[in-house]
């Protein structure tokens, strides 16, 4: 009888294949006195040496197969067994409480483990897998047993365990693995990582269900929505057989994608650009392959902690990111606080319409002490890649020549100091509210670029609040209002002469993309797994050909009949 | 003794990578290396003890030295907290 199991999805694909069921329960000794101390000491060093050499040939074949970065983990797992807070400890516990040595260290590790759970962080929760390994590999030699593993499977099988360690996952023969599912773990844990790298499917916390699963039963692992399908019917199969089909040829195709450039059908060059929230989205950034970041909200940077982040804290942090891009634009934007994103260490008067009031450079403008020392961060990273500075939530000009005026004057005390500023930054504005789009001639003559925020412009042009469920109708992306308006934009700094960009939801939609392409606009930034689709959309799409068309949707009223429009006309 | 507070900035937090690298550099100086967060004092000298103050993103770490070559080592290692590191 089939019945389904959920999960979390931490590694996407789909696999078929029997269980081969794990269990490495580990070993509880008893507790023990000894006559020998010393004994009992040359042992527990004896188990160390002998771990030491497991570890090592592990860390060497990983370092073959996935590279000297994800080996990493087994030199830390070797630093364990040199660490005084074990070693020392458990030797400490033989000598002074006359321990055996499978007691002593069970104790110590115990200890160690539940700290670590205790502790309000996920990463380091997830170490606690790390502790767990090592000391199970020791307790295995100290009891003259061999450490589990996963080596000796022959045939191809899909895994299920409670959990799988770091040197489980490492050494899976991917010759017969097809995927593996765990009962615990989240999408951080060190199996789930490795399995990403691997690009093997995986879900993790499938909780006690997938417990009952025995050896030899035939599942399908559904690891793009984190669902594993026991026991199937001949019918479910043959599905899932056409499924795994497509999915990997998918996956090939848009690998392929991701080292090409983005151009039209027509030869046009576009910018497909990523926005990240922290400097950790940045490997997805490179692995999708993106022309550059097109908006970094360095919001993250002051929320979750208790005051404001240093002028030195930041540079790094910008200087990290310019750096991974290597020469790539990449598009800062400054503190968009307020609103409803509020920083407690800040202490803002409550307001009764938030989206109105003091957030993004309204706030900066009177706060002005945060807005230089990030300003200040900024120029100093500046050398170090292609850096654009956006300010978000303009309204009119005097507000973008103050913000200007401030930056010029942080650049000059810096190069006074004798600090090296990079004379190529590119000064921009966010067009997120109505009359900076309407206004969109006069602003181009001041900046280097636009760049739409269409999240906040919809809601604004619309009046009405996203997060309202009764007014969520009117959050309408292709309506020919908010399509005018920015078309606008786009037509205002092709005149200009500078270059125009997006980077709200809206640049990285398969029906919104021919439209803008059509239109005019350079630079689409977009969450980075949106890129690759977008790369593939565009390179079918005649940017001459949308521009017409782009302008009959343009004449029409409502958003229905622009978004059937371009399901008709759109070749993919 | 001399003591000095950091904020850690490495996004991931001051774990895998930063603590081995930590550890490493602080095994290197004579003196007795501690890191206090709160009211959790731990050996900075032992990866396992790093990974039990679990120090995150934007947490505050005092650096404790004492003893042989202390002023060496918390500059050394007190710029070792504040910084990212290649992941």
């Amino acid at each position: 009888m089939a019945n389904t199991i959920t999960g979390v999805a931490a590694s996407p694909g789909i696999a078929l294949a029997k269980v081969f069921r794990f269990t490495n329960t580990p070993y509880i000794p008893q507790k023990q006195t000894i006559a020998d101390a010393e004994a009992e000491a040359g042992r527990f060093r004896q188990a160390i040496e002998k771990s030491k050499g497991e570890i090592e040939e592990i860390r060497v074949k990983t370092e073959q197969r996935l590279g000297a970065q994800k080996a990493e983990i087994f030199e830390a797992h070797l630093f364990l067994l040199e660490d005084p807070d074990l070693v020392d400890s458990v030797l400490d516990k033989i000598a002074d409480e006359q321990s055996s040595a499978e007691y002593a260290l069970y104790e110590v590790t115990t200890a160690v483990v539940e700290m670590l759970l205790e502790l309000d962080n996920e990463m380091v929760r997830e170490r606690a897998a790390d502790v767990k390994d090592v000391s199970g590999r020791l307790m295995s030699h100290l009891i003259g047993k061999p450490y589990a593993s996963l080596s000796g499977i022959s045939e191809e099988t899909i895994i299920l365990a409670e959990d799988l360690t770091p040197s489980d996952t490492a050494q899976l023969d991917l010759n017969y693995v097809r995927g593996f599912v765990t009962e615990v773990g989240s999408r951080t844990s060190h199996s789930a990582i490795m399995a990403r790298s691997l690009e093997i499917p995986a879900i993790v916390g499938a909780g006690a269900a997938s417990a009952a699963v025995a050896d030899g039963v035939m599942v399908i692992m559904d690891a793009t929505e984190g669902k594993v399908i026991v026991d199937p019917s001949e019918e479910v199969l043959a599905e899932y057989r056409e499924k795994k089909k497509q999915y990997d040829e998918r996956r090939v195709q848009l690998k392929r994608l991701a080292e090409q450039p983005s151009v039209t059908a027509d030869g046009e060059h576009l910018e497909l650009a990523a926005n990240i929230g922290s400097i950790e989205d940045l490997g997805k950034v490179l692995e999708n392959g993106a022309d550059g970041v097109g908006l970094f909200r360095t919001e993250f940077l002051y929320m979750g902690r208790s005051s404001f982040p240093t002028e030195e804290e930041q540079f790094q942090i910008y200087k990290h990111v310019l750096e991974k891009l290597n020469g790539k634009r990449v598009v800062i934007r400054t503190l968009d606080i307020g609103g409803d994103k509020e920083l407690p260490y800040l202490e803002l008067p409550k307001e009764s319409n938030p989206f109105l009031g003091l957030r993004a450079l309204r706030l900066c403008l009177k706060r002005e002490d945060l807005f230089r020392t990030q300003l200040r961060a900024l120029l100093r990273a500046s050398i170090f890649g292609k850096l654009n500075i956006m300010f978000p939530m303009i309204a009119v000009l005097s507000e973008l020549r103050e913000a200007k005026r401030i930056l010029e004057e942080e650049r000059a005390k810096l190069e006074q100091e004798g600090v090296q500023v990079s004379s190529a930054i590119e000064v921009g504005m966010m067009i997120e509210i109505p009359a900076a789009a309407i206004g969109a001639d006069f602003f181009a003559k001041e900046v280097d670029f636009f760049s739409i925020g269409t999240n906040d412009l919809i809601q604004y042009t619309m009046a009405a609040d996203r997060m309202n469920e009764s007014v969520a109708y009117l959050y309408q992306p292709y309506h020919p209002s908010i399509l005018r308006l920015v078309n606008m934009v786009i037509k205002a700094a092709e005149r200009a002469g500078i270059w125009a960009g997006m980077c709200g939801e809206m640049a990285g939609d398969q029906t919104a993309i021919p439209l803008l392409l059509g239109m005019g606009l350079n630079e689409f930034s977009m969450s980075a797994g949106s890129i690759l689709p977008a790369r593939e959309l565009i390179g079918h799409l005649s940017k001459q050909e949308w521009a017409s068309l782009s302008e009959q949707a343009l004449a029409m009223s409502t958003q229905e009949e622009v978004q059937q429009f371009v399901k008709q006309r759109r070749p993919i | 003794m001399l003591s000095q507070t950091y904020t850690v900035i490495h996004p991931s937090g001051f774990h895998a990578r930063p603590s081995k690298l930590f550890v490493q550099a602080a095994t290197e100086f004579p003196c007795n290396v501690k890191l206090i967060k709160g009211t959790k004092k731990v050996n900075g000298k032992s990866s396992l003890g790093l990974l039990t103050l679990g120090l995150a993103n934007g947490d505050e770490v005092t650096l404790e030295v004492d003893g042989e070559r202390e002023e060496e080592a918390l500059q050394a290692l007190g710029a070792m907290l504040t910084k990212i590191y290649e992941e």
